[in-house]
């Protein structure tokens, strides 16, 4: 589905790229106020900056493709290794006729580029060295000779003013019509690639065992994605430069990966934050009157990873943080109903409220705390607090929700000490812990296991599922008529 | 090509750099050769505890600590960077006024310790795997430092040049330190020489505590050593060491100095003391062969330092005695060989 979407969006890509986008450079802002200038930014009047955005777009698309695949498959700081690796390729790809020739670039990048991955995995198969040394090691290295490259060049008289020093920090605004029409074709490339190859790709990436033993290539598929991990680094570099493109692959597919668990879902979203961070960071260059585009478009990826990491739905911190919040209240409530019961158990269901002292003294803390617990269950209907007569009373629910709280710790305590043989006083703690988590079913299990026990190995009574469900006034509880436990006053 | 690569000319590579410009050479070799040990020995116990790529990240996200030390140092001292630029040398930061060294090394250690804490709380507390969060945090902070500085161009004493590749070969002309009168060191030699000698001190005095906290986590912890303690402590120091070899090799290079000595050491020997001797050696050898290559090639003299190293890298690859890739190629070969006859004696037999 993501796939045939981005089909669509390149072919509007390619349909403006048939207007004629100059290769001129930024003008003059004449714009003054924010406002304007985004209006003049992305409504695509501009040429030069139409170039831009179209750009940044697509870097985002093919990064955030390729990048998804490297983070499910662990390979993060092999991009990082790659995309510095890539540096004395663009030196040399410059030297083949001494202008910026995006399809010499390209070549020379991508070969440097996949020399790097060789020359890693060279090393850690005939060294003991392991792999972070091999990928810093590389990485380093290649940069270092594409730095004397570049700055050799620099002197050349044609060199000065080539551009090259673009390619290190990234500048989106010297992209022209020849770089643009090649992006366009590597990214269509990636994602009918990657579309064709979903499958092979994804069993690959997630159970490489299986793949061998089902007959895939799996080792020319590792190469085939290493190509065009190469593209997606070599197509970035103009806008983003060589020293941040990594980010481009991770952050965007890193923030993904927090908010799905389907691969599909992941692409589509990475590609989607991709495109975002890169227009967003073109965006905030042009702002700033021209600084180098690679940053803020990183920046902006980063912001996108925050939010996921923070507020995403079901593995973002927020969320973990308050469904933690959420339980540890859930199991507070349930030990204080439990407390009730047995106040009202200790003096044999007799009498209908319960002092706020009774409970304190129960649970062996002050009147304040008590208190506090005793709100959080009128909060959530579990019981009534009669003020002048100093009395909680519980509702039906938190007298429900009272006993099938007991009944599951006596009933745990039960089957630890018939089946699996503890020590009858030694298994409070663990009944303790177990009893907020039984579900109905378990519990089932364990009643028709242990006989339908009535009593614990202490000797209390079990109040019983059916007693429970259908609150019919048998069992071990007292008449409803005799005690007033369950009514709302 | 002829331009690209200019003619070499051995007098002019070699004897005039030492006849005729007074010493000045000799202060970038002992850079280079203070800059590479410290980071090699430091990179050493990276190497060892799987840590390599957290020294990359650490490289790249002191950056930023240091744009705001110079921001911070350039709003103390009240004044414009850019008018202090000693133009006519080309020198990117020729004014001491706002490096203030006690600003850099606070700015650098807060960097690389939230550096560490990120990638922490980013692995603990999602499902991200610790590669990516690597990857994230150090191009977050990076990203950053370089809006920080072409942002405030002006105000923070650092470019893109020498966040790329630092300014050693200008090291001779920054202010000298002098007691009573003589001249005796640059400022920026002396510090990185201090840098060194502590390196080297403190390692000698905790090489029992790195050494089993490396090898075997448990072992460390039942002899009392906390291995907490010594993680953050390896890197604060690899903070400092970073950030006193930023202004000389920058931001990216800093890797390859941490790796490439260890690496090639590892490549040569098993036993650790004999390692930190051939660090030693593969410093000195970059340093001074670097120095040359960039004479001759005219490329920046931090990056030729990294080339020759990488040099050294290969040939140890290559060639090493036990592990080299063409030794151990002949001697499977000898061995066959003589696998091969003792069949044949044994058939004949």
């Amino acid at each position: 589905m993501g796939a045939r979407r981005k089909l669509g969006l390149l072919t509007v890509a390619i349909a403006l790229l048939a207007g004629d986008a100059s290769a001129a450079r930024i003008g003059e802002l004449t714009e003054t106020g924010v406002w304007d200038q985004m209006v003049r930014f992305f409504s695509l009047r501009d040429p030069a900056l139409r170039a831009v955005l179209l750009g940044s777009g697509l870097l985002g698309i093919s990064c955030g493709l390729l990048g998804s695949f490297i983070v499910v498959r662990k390979m993060s700081l092999m991009g990082d290794a790659l995309s510095h690796a890539v540096l004395p390729g663009v030196a040399l790809g410059f030297l083949w006729n001494l202008t910026k020739d995006p399809l010499a670039i390209f070549v020379g990048a991508t070969l440097a580029g996949l020399l790097g991955t060789l020359t890693v995995h060279a090393i850690t198969h005939t060294t003991r060295l392991k792999e972070d040394t091999a990928l810093g090691l590389v990485l380093a290295s290649f940069f270092a000779v594409g730095i004397c490259l570049v700055k050799m060049i620099e002197r050349l008289p044609t060199g000065a003013k080539s551009g090259i020093d673009k390619f290190l920090f990234g500048q989106a605004a010297a992209l022209n019509s020849q770089d643009l029409q090649l992006m366009t074709v590597v990214t269509l490339l990636a994602v009918v690639l990657i579309s064709v190859f979903y499958k092979e790709l994804l069993v690959c990436s997630f159970d490489p065992g299986f793949a061998r033993a089902a007959g895939l290539p799996t080792r020319m598929l590792h190469h085939g994605l290493m190509l065009l991990l190469a593209f997606a680094v070599v197509i970035a570099l103009q806008a983003v430069g060589v020293v941040l493109v990594s980010a481009m692959l991770i952050t965007p597919a890193a923030a993904a990966y927090l908010l799905t668990d389907r691969m599909h879902r992941m692409l589509f979203l990475a590609a989607t934050f991709g495109v975002a961070a890169g227009i967003l960071g073109a965006f905030m260059s042009f702002l700033g009157n021209n600084l180098p585009t690679g940053p803020f478009m990183v920046l902006a990826a980063s912001m996108v990873f925050a939010g996921a990491f923070l507020f995403g739905p079901r593995h973002g911190t927020l969320a973990r943080w308050w469904r933690q919040r959420s339980r540890s209240r859930r199991v507070e409530r349930e030990n204080t109903l439990k407390a009730l019961f047995h106040v009202l158990e200790g003096r044999g269901f007799v009498g209908e409220g319960i002092t706020l002292q009774e409970l304190a003294s129960r649970r062996h803390e002050t009147l304040e705390e008590s208190r506090e617990r005793l709100h959080a269950l009128c909060r959530n209907g579990l019981a009534t607090f009669d003020e002048p007569g100093e009395a909680i009373y519980l509702t039906p629910e938190g007298w429900q929700r009272a006993r099938a709280i007991v009944r599951n710790h006596r009933l745990w305590e039960l089957y630890l000490t018939n089946q699996v043989n503890f020590a009858a006083d030694h298994v409070h703690d663990e009944a303790e812990e177990i009893e907020h988590v039984l579900g109905e079913e378990v519990v089932r299990q364990l009643e028709r296991g242990l006989d339908y026990a009535t009593r614990d190995p202490h000797g209390k009574v079990i109040p019983s599922t059916a007693d429970i469900m259908h609150d019919d006034g048998g069992g071990p509880r007292p008449p409803k008529d005799l005690v007033g436990y369950g009514k709302t006053t | 090509m002829n331009e690209l690569i200019p003619a070499f000319s051995f007098r002019q590579v070699f004897i005039e750099p030492w006849s005729e410009t007074g010493g000045d050479y000799l202060w970038v070799v002992l850079m280079g050769f203070f800059v590479t040990a410290a980071c090699g020995m430091t990179g050493v116990y990276l190497i060892l505890r799987r840590m390599a790529l957290v020294g990359d990240a650490i490289s790249h996200s002191v950056l930023p600590g240091l744009a705001v030390a110079f921001l911070a140092g350039s709003l103390i001292a009240g004044g414009d960077a850019s008018t202090g630029h000693l133009a006519e040398t080309g020198i990117a930061g020729g004014h001491y006024d706002f490096r203030n060294p006690t600003l850099m090394f606070i700015g650098a250690l807060v960097a690389g310790v939230l550096t560490t804490l990120l990638i922490e709380l980013i692995h603990k507390k999602s499902r991200v795997k610790q590669d990516a969060a690597i990857g994230i945090t150090f191009s977050s902070l990076f990203a950053i430092g370089v809006i920080l500085v072409s942002l405030f161009a002006g105000k923070v004493d650092l470019d893109a040049d020498c966040v790329l590749y630092g300014e050693i070969g200008f090291v001779a002309f920054q202010p000298f330190a002098t007691i009573a009168g003589h001249e005796l060191t640059p400022w920026p030699v002396l510090r990185m020489g201090v840098v060194f000698l502590l390196t080297a001190g403190l390692i000698g005095v905790f090489y029992k505590e790195l050494l089993v906290s490396s090898f075997d986590a448990g072992l460390a912890s039942s002899l009392g050593i906390n291995p907490t303690w010594v993680h953050y402590s390896l890197m604060c120091w690899l903070s400092v060491v970073v950030v006193s070899a930023f202004e000389a090799v920058g931001a990216i290079l800093v890797i390859a100095m941490l790796i490439l000595p260890g690496a090639t050491a590892a490549l040569l020997t098993h036993r650790l003391p004999v390692v930190f001797i051939l660090v030693l050696i593969h410093s000195a050898i970059s340093s001074l062969a670097g120095l040359h290559l960039a004479l001759w090639l005219e490329c920046p003299t931090a990056g030729a330092m990294v080339v020759v190293g990488a040099m050294q890298f290969c040939l140890a690859w290559m060639f090493s005695p036990e592990q080299g890739l063409l030794t151990r190629g002949r001697r499977s070969r000898v061995e066959g060989d003589l696998v091969d006859r003792h069949k044949a004696e044994a058939a004949a037999g």
